[in-house]
């Protein structure tokens, strides 16, 4: 298949080439000379006659033409009308010097404008030059203007424009351009192409090119419309019968065929009453006293009792749109006449569709780990307060809040953001663990053996907290900054992308992972932590001091709040409420995983994430409903799992 | 028995007596019928007070009896209070479209009265049709139907799940506020049928009293409330009591231990659990039309905490501490945040309690779980055994 296609596309460039050829030796002619031999058409440019002209410059081959020719689009061209010659000019006022074309010395000082003429090509004539243009833009040494030149024939593909493409492909250094003027031949060749055989190769090497550009191409061969006929016409590229009822509404089918046929209107009931009021004569309408048309039945013999005097048009009854729904036929039609082409692009569509829809299905998977990994963090510190010690820190969400500020206020003195980061992530951390133990000396430690009392409590703090952030930075969201190395996102293709801010929440995700699994298994202070969850009287007749423990355990986990505080507003605005908005799903996320167990809560927030995602797949236009349902779900779950995805076994689950 | 009831529960009887001669108080000095020192608005203010009461008690009885901290009640009330808005805004909506129908040259169909309906109410969220939860809005009695049926089936469906399946202590709480979390959520959307957080206006025009004024309007439906508080107390305090009473409160003490002694714990904690979501249904049903509308935010999670809060400072098992930390609680924050307390100057600082209420109240609350587990309650406990 790629043979066919190189053939195709050498077959259509060697024209090109020799054209080229032609063109290329003889003498050397000036600019200048060249104009001059076609000197009425451009000083005096029309859309029919100025094409001889450009052809001649596009195909001199001199170093100043694509110069000329812009500035000539911009009325940036006069003639002298003295001998006709014509310059660039310098200067402006009642005097000006002259510039000479090719080399742009100063020709004449102090020329009065008066004996000069401005060129002002017209619309048509400008777009005529500009369709010149682009062959040089398409071998401009600057690659960027290559670039845009590819860019506006992307935008607008014309089938003029496959020729100076393909002149353009051999001289291309670049790989990356030189890839995409080939990809953009081809979809010239294979919408516009000369013969069937071209085209349908040409539409195959679409069939692996999932780019939105290559599915617009085979959208655009594709494009159908519907007709109305009796019998379907032998001469058309049928695309497929619609059927009443099924594919379309059978109201629409019948207002398709009311274009093509004289069949009277379906009247909706606004009508039928606005033709009856205008028809009351003695309170009574078609013989009908008005009291009678209160009801849909009574209107309609009213209406049909005019019809029959002839005082208004018949309607269509549900037997004459059966009629009409029978007799007629609805079809789309293909726009591209040759069935083999539409045949083929029917296939490479398909074929298309599939790696799209392949290529969704890894971005939904893609948006889901960075949902799982948002709402790991932010659970994480939870699992550990709530999981491990059984305290309900109803609070945790203000945590994340503190550690969103103080991402905040760091930004405020240190400009670097990268450095802000940097500086934000430890001082977050120091200030929400020394918050978390604070709370713990104060509050808690009280009421360990009232878990309900636990709640409330921290449901006090995290009021008071609120309402202290709404206070001291107001009601308005704030901005966290993310340094400039992570704007921007990883694109892939065209269908599957995620942005470096997701990226990084995710390896911080994974980092902390790490990092409590190494502090539980791999450290003395793990190892009591482990100690005091399982047995907090044998733990502390082991010389272990569980009072300690506990306070180090909560500072532990609301520090991580902090953490995923700043990492949070990265992404999202920090709002005073921002901790009350990850709170129930952190504790979803806790509850589903399965208490006190780091993977429990990592299987909690896959779980979650991907639940989500999936439910705004099916649904993507209302996450708010992907919520709902999710909650529904997880209520329901915990009816059949009620200790969790992870569950401890034997005493440590206690009750 | 009737006398043993009340013998047992000396505290009905004050309660009944206080309540109304504050009634009878607050009628003497209203608008409609009084001396009008109180507007109309304190009236409606007072009104909503006691039917937080009502929820209140509901809460204190599932909690403080029962030792379920359910997080759901005010979704309960929530849905009273919409269970009625629809049918007093299909109502008033009605009476509006049937007169500008009126006009018509030709008497309009029954489908067309409808449809006017269905975009006048609808409209703000871009439809023109009845969701089919609306089936019954055109009826009262169905409707009020509704306000005890949705709360109490709801409940009933989930309380069977829940305690099934033995999800208790703050399981259940956390699993209550998601429930509360997922009914907010779904209301929040247009396409809810409820109509999105624009929620359910105008309740507080009563179709068919168009001419009375909202003055008395304000004070029947004080009456209504007072008479519901009464009777919900009544009806509680005979739950409470009795044996009944003490195995619901030997479940909040022990449930595993009541459940060796062969009594059926499930039995008992859906029965409370039901019974006192129908009862904040019917609150609801009676606040929102002297509040006047009713969005999802009413239901989100954090109403349901304030209600704990309410009846944790008024004081946990005992009826009149819901009632006390209700009342002290809402019309403390309706005089801090109503600009009623004075602003304290610190020199560098001025604390303003309109900001500062809510750390206020929080701070407070932590100080009454740590150092006052009885709360106000505890205070009237002291008080009656020194006298």
């Amino acid at each position: 298949m790629l043979r066919v296609f190189l053939a195709a596309l050498l077959c259509a460039w060697l024209p090109a080439a020799l054209q080229a050829q032609e063109t290329a030796p003889g003498p050397a002619p000036d600019l200048q000379a060249i104009l001059q031999q076609h000197q009425a058409e451009i000083a005096k440019p029309s859309r029919r006659t100025v094409g001889p002209a450009i052809e001649a410059l596009a195909g001199s081959g001199l170093p100043g033409v694509p110069a000329f020719l812009e500035d000539w689009q911009n009325k940036e061209i006069y003639v002298r009308e003295a001998d006709g010659l014509f310059f660039r000019i310098d200067g402006s006022g009642d005097t000006v010097a002259l510039l000479d074309l090719t080399t742009g010395e100063t020709v004449a000082e102090d020329v009065p404008t008066d004996g000069l003429d401005q060129i002002k090509p017209n619309g048509g004539v400008r777009r005529v030059i500009s369709e010149a243009l682009v062959q040089f833009q398409l071998s401009d040494p600057d690659i960027d203007r290559r670039r845009d030149a590819l860019d506006a024939i992307a935008r607008n593909l014309d089938p003029d424009q496959l020729g100076p493409l393909r002149g353009s492909i051999a001289g291309e250094p670049d790989p990356a351009l030189r890839l995409r003027k080939e990809r953009l031949a081809n979809y010239l060749v294979a919408r516009f192409g000369d013969s069937t055989e071209a085209r349908v190769a040409a539409i195959e090497a679409l069939a692996t090119d999932s780019s939105v550009d290559g599915r617009a191409v085979l959208s655009q061969i594709l494009d159908t419309s519907v007709e109305v006929a009796q019998e379907v016409p032998d001469d058309v590229n049928l695309a497929r019968v619609l059927e009443p009822g099924t594919d379309l509404p059978r109201e629409e089918a019948y207002a398709l065929m009311r274009e093509a046929a004289d069949l009277p209107p379906v009247l909706d009931p606004s009508g039928i009453r606005g033709l009856l009021e205008t028809h009351v004569e003695g309170g009574k309408v078609g013989g009908l006293p008005i009291a009678r048309l209160a009801t849909r039945s009574g209107r309609l013999l009213a209406y049909d009792g005019l019809a029959a005097e002839g005082l208004v048009p018949e309607r269509a009854t549900p037997a004459t749109v059966d009629a009409a729904l029978a007799s007629w036929t609805i079809y789309e039609a293909y726009d591209e006449e040759d069935s083999a082409v539409t045949d083929a692009a029917r296939a490479a569509n398909d074929s298309v569709q599939t790696r799209v829809a392949a290529g969704q299905a890894a971005d939904l998977a893609l948006d889901a780990v960075s949902l799982a990994s948002i709402y790991f963090l932010a659970a994480i510190g939870l699992a550990i307060t709530f999981g491990v010690m059984g305290v309900i820190n109803m609070a945790h969400g203000e945590f994340i809040m503190m550690g969103a500020y103080t991402g905040y206020v760091v930004q405020l003195f240190i400009e670097n953001y990268t450095v802000s980061l940097v500086v934000a992530l430890p001082l977050a951390f120091a200030i929400t663990f020394a918050a978390g133990v604070a709370m713990e000396r104060l509050v808690i430690r009280w009421l360990y053996d009232r878990p309900l009392e636990t709640l409330l409590a921290t449901f006090g703090v995290s009021i008071a907290l609120q309402q202290l952030a709404k206070n001291i930075f107001g009601t308005q969201a704030r901005p966290l900054t993310s340094p400039g190395w992570l704007d921007g996102a990883w694109v892939i293709n065209d269908v599957i992308q995620i942005s470096y801010i997701r990226i990084a929440i995710f390896v911080l995700a994974l980092l902390f992972l790490g990092l409590l699994l190494f502090i539980l298994k791999r450290t003395r202070l793990g190892l009591e932590v482990r100690a005091v969850t399982q047995n907090p009287r044998m733990a502390a007749s082991m010389g272990i001091n569980p009072d300690r423990i506990k306070m180090m355990t909560f500072g532990l986990g609301s520090g991580i709040a902090g953490i995923a505080g700043v990492a949070i507003g990265l992404y999202a605005k920090v709002t005073s409420e921002m901790g009350s908005d990850y709170i129930v799903q952190s504790f979803m996320t806790v509850v589903v995983g399965g208490v006190g167990n780091v993977w429990g809560t990592l299987a909690g927030a896959t779980l979650i994430g991907f639940l989500q995602k999936g439910i705004e797949f099916f649904n993507p236009s209302n996450t708010l409903a992907a919520q709902t349902y999710m909650i529904l779900f997880i209520i329901l779950f915990i009816q059949f799992r009620p200790k969790g995805i992870v569950a401890l076994k034997g005493r440590a689950a206690g009750d | 028995m009737t006398r043993g009831f009340l013998a047992q529960n000396p505290s009905i009887l004050w309660f009944i007596g206080l309540l109304g001669l504050f009634t009878l108080g607050v009628t003497v000095l209203s608008e409609a019928y009084g001396t009008a020192v109180l507007s109309t608005s304190f009236v409606k203010t007072l009104g909503k007070t006691l039917c937080l009461c009502l929820v209140a008690i509901a809460m204190d009885v599932v909690w403080g009896y029962c030792g379920i901290l359910s997080l759901g009640h005010f979704a309960f009330f929530g849905i009273g209070g919409y269970a009625i808005g629809m049918w007093l805004m299909y109502a008033r909506t009605e009476a509006i479209v049937t007169e500008n129908l009126a006009a018509a040259v030709i008497p309009p169909t029954e489908a067309e009265v409808s449809d006017a309906i269905a975009s006048q109410i609808f409209g703000v969220v871009g439809a023109s049709e009845f969701p089919a939860i609306w089936a019954f809005a055109h009826s009262l009695p169905l409707q009020l139907a509704m306000v005890v049926l949705v709360p109490g089936l709801l409940a009933l469906v989930f309380g069977w799940l829940a305690f099934r399946s033995r999800v208790t202590g703050v399981y259940l709480s956390i699993l209550t506020q998601a429930m509360t979390l997922a009914l907010s959520l779904y209301l929040f959307q247009n396409d809810s049928g409820l109509r999105g957080n624009n929620g359910l206006s105008g309740l507080q025009n009563i179709p068919g009293f168009e001419a009375t004024p909202q003055s008395q309007i304000s004070i029947a439906f004080f009456w209504a409330s007072a008479l519901a508080l009464a009777l919900g107390y009544v009806l509680f305090a005979w739950v409470v009591s009795g044996k009944m009473g003490s195995v619901i409160r030997a479940i909040r003490d022990d449930e595993a231990r009541v459940r060796f002694l062969g009594y059926h714990v499930e039995s008992y904690k859906l029965f409370v659990f039901t019974l006192t979501a129908v009862v904040s249904g019917i609150a609801g049903a009676l606040y929102y039309p002297q509040a006047g509308i009713i969005n999802p935010a009413e239901i989100a999670p954090i109403a349901s905490i304030y209600l704990a809060v309410w009846v944790a400072i008024g004081g946990r098992g005992r009826l009149y501490g819901a009632v006390l930390g209700t009342v002290f609680v809402t019309l403390l924050s309706s005089w801090f945040t109503g600009g009623g307390a004075p602003d304290i100057d610190l020199g560098i600082y001025t604390i303003q309690w309109t900001d500062w209420w809510l750390v206020l109240l929080g701070l407070s609350f932590v100080a009454v779980t740590l150092f006052a587990p009885q709360g106000l309650g505890g205070l009237v406990d002291k008080l009656v055994r020194k006298s």
